[in-house]
């Protein structure tokens, strides 16, 4: 069984995601953040690969890639500083990412290095469904990798049973239409979680987007299997010069 | 793929060959789902058509003339037609896609009109139907863009539009279009996004084209008219996106002796590190909904392209092209600024038309497609590409210079 299963096996409530990105804020700051997170209790990671063109970002998540991408982060770099992260790290992680980069890399080859490495699975928001069943899902389930689909408040109920039929792992469920980082009417995301709650889905739901701090965390927590955080931990990232001391404080903040 | 496409039809899932489909994150999916399930009924329904063809008529002041133009004919030892989309309400053919997206936005009861724009011509464009229908237009520019073209900037405002400076990237059109983007990721219900090029996810590329293609129904009964067959030899365009390019090959993709030939803008040379000549130096890959070629580094970052025209600084190329280039149906070629340049101010003084910078590169490519070229063309002519004196050719003059004085005043030396 892999990670992410075992992880909703042992827990149903309240799991914290954390997204931080690859090679922010320093180039090898990745595999250490990854342990400061696991330190201070987060169960799962998402972690981010930078893309010049990150369509479903806002600005803070789009300035945490343009300086992972000025700093010399790649995917090829990627893989090379999770060689052997899993003797430190142990919790479940998912790489997010875009096509592009991906594409480039080659699907295959990649999915390959994920498995490799090990991460658990993958987010590709730009990868529509007919592509995933038709080209892409098989390599991934070759390789033994979950695939995460997102759905939102205006996906429909047949259309979010079809994405949780395809989805492994769990079902991230984005909190309202946006890009990351906009503050959300907490009320229509209970009722929207309410209403997913209600489907029984088959697969455990993250809610993401806009979930910033103790009180959202709850709430998200409320009606959902828990949530991810980014935006709000990649600002508190933002020129701090104790990355782990700020770290163990945001994390405490919101587990508290 | 599920069904046979030909080049003037993707496939169900938008493919030309291997490039289109509708690579979109889910809070997309509504919206472009809503778009792709309703645009054919929408479009080909009698009362849409009758209102479209009518603005068009009226309003954006079509058909635009077939001019043969005699002097540049003689130059090139061939015979030349230009297609006067320079002519065009706003100066050029963008306004004949923004007529039909302002309709098909209206039925499908959008409140609010998004665009991003290069040159300004498409953002023009927009603003001036959105102000025909009283609807809100929001328009995202890169900030490189709104220093270079101020006057569409002033153009756009006193249309009523709001112009948002894109700052993010390359501050260029790539940058202007991840901000529309993202702003109909935030506004999922009312708004609309009138993408300005045959790009973007399935069914942009295809509705565009659709759009653009009354560009070569004109050519086909005007070349009729004046010269008995309603095929030309060459049909020659520039590439940005590739909208104008589209409209002009449109009704000639599925005959075969019609030569089609695209312009990319090779910026100061296809090797020179700042160049736009996608087909030259992309590789397949996903921007902004669509899998194309794209200009990127090896890590699959897009790169910041360069073309002293706004309109065609742009890293991707629409579907379409892509598999016109990699079926070897069209011919690809490009110009560089200081071409493009030549062509503008040659065609100044011998036809008494100022062209688009962007309509320059196509000009510039005439050089290149006479039987002798005394200038190598950076990218390979195909043999049978090159015209003769018996050749007709039409190229797509695809808008007017206006927006580009600046540009041509310190090209003479005038502040
Ligand atoms: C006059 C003119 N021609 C061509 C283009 C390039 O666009 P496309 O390749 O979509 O025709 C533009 C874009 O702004 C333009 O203004």
């Amino acid at each position: 069984m892999n990670r992410i299963n075992e992880l909703f096996k042992r827990k149903q409530n309240g799991i914290l995601n954390v997204y931080c990105t690859a090679g922010y804020p320093q180039l090898n700051s990745t595999v250490p953040v990854m342990e400061a997170l696991q330190e201070s209790g987060v169960d799962m990671i998402e972690l981010g690969m930078p893309y010049s063109d990150p369509l479903a970002d806002g600005p803070v998540i789009q300035a945490s890639s343009s300086k992972a991408l000025a700093n010399g982060m790649t995917i090829a770099r990627l893989f090379e500083q999770l060689r052997d992260f899993r003797k430190q790290v142990y919790v479940p992680v998912i790489l997010m990412g875009y096509m592009n980069p991906v594409l480039q890399y080659g699907f295959e080859k990649f999915c390959q290095h994920a498995a490799d490495a090990p991460v658990d699975g993958l987010i590709l928001p730009d990868l529509p469904e007919y592509e995933f069943e038709t080209e892409y899902g098989p390599i991934m389930q070759r390789y033994g990798l979950d695939f995460i689909f997102l759905v939102t408040p205006e996906t429909s109920e047949e259309r979010i049973r079809r994405l949780d039929s395809l989805s492994t792992g769990f079902l991230y469920a984005v909190s309202s239409s946006s890009t990351t980082g906009k503050d959300k009417d907490m009320n229509a995301v209970d009722n929207y979680l309410q209403r997913l709650q209600k489907m029984q889905l088959k697969n455990p739901v993250l809610v993401g987007f806009g979930i910033k701090d103790k009180p959202t965390f709850q709430q998200a927590c409320s009606h959902a299997n828990g949530a991810i955080i980014g935006t709000a931990f990649i600002k508190a990232l933002e020129n701090t010069p104790d990355v782990e001391g700020t770290i163990k404080k945001f994390i405490t903040d919101i587990k508290s | 793929m599920t069904t046979t496409t030909t080049y003037q039809q993707p496939n169900a899932q938008g493919y030309y060959g291997k490039f289109g489909g509708a690579f979109i994150p889910e809070m997309l999916h509504r919206n472009v789902e809503e778009l792709r399930s309703k645009y054919l009924d929408i479009i080909y329904d009698a009362a849409f058509q009758k209102e479209f063809r009518s603005l068009l008529h009226d309003y954006a002041g079509r058909p635009t003339p077939l001019y043969f133009a005699q002097r540049l004919s003689k130059q090139y030892g061939t015979n030349i037609y230009l297609k006067r989309e320079d002519l065009c309400h706003t100066g050029a053919h963008k306004v004949n896609n923004t007529i039909g997206q302002i309709l098909l936005a209206e039925r499908l009861g959008k409140k609010r009109i998004i665009a991003e724009t290069g040159a300004g011509q498409h953002g023009v464009a927009t603003a001036t139907v959105c102000a025909l229908k009283g609807v809100e237009c929001i328009v995202y520019m890169g900030e490189k863009d709104i220093e270079r073209q101020a006057p569409n900037v002033a153009r756009m405002k006193m249309l009523g539009a709001t112009v948002i400076p894109a700052t993010s990237g390359s501050k260029t059109l790539k940058d202007a279009t991840n901000e529309a983007i993202r702003d109909w990721i935030n506004n999922p219900v009312d708004t609309h996004y009138i993408i300005g090029s045959v790009v973007g996810p399935h069914p942009y590329p295809d509705m565009v084209a659709r759009f653009q293609s009354v560009i070569s129904e004109e050519i086909r009964w005007q070349l009729k008219e004046k010269t008995g067959s309603e095929l030309p030899t060459h049909v020659l365009a520039c590439v940005g996106g590739g909208s104008n390019a589209a409209g002009a090959f449109y009704h000639f993709l599925e005959e075969p002796t019609v030569q089609l030939v695209a312009i990319e803008a090779a910026g100061n040379g296809v090797h020179s590190g700042l160049s736009a000549a996608t087909t030259q130096l992309g590789k397949p890959g996903v921007l902004h909904g669509s899998k194309s070629l794209v200009m990127q580094t090896e890590d699959g970052q897009v790169v910041e392209p360069h073309s002293i025209s706004a309109g065609l600084d742009y890293p991707g190329i629409g579907p379409l092209h892509a598999h016109l280039f990699d079926s070897r149906r069209g011919a690809f070629l490009s110009a560089t600024d200081e071409q493009a340049l030549e062509a503008a101010f040659n065609l100044a003084k011998k036809e008494g038309i100022i062209p688009a910078l962007e309509s320059s590169h196509a000009l510039a490519s005439l050089e290149f497609l006479q039987p002798e070229s005394p200038k190598p063309s950076e990218a390979p002519v195909p043999a049978n590409a090159k015209f003769t004196k018996d050749s007709t050719v039409v190229v797509c003059l695809s808008g007017r210079g206006d927006k580009d004085m600046a540009t041509y005043m310190k090209a003479m030396n005038i502040q």
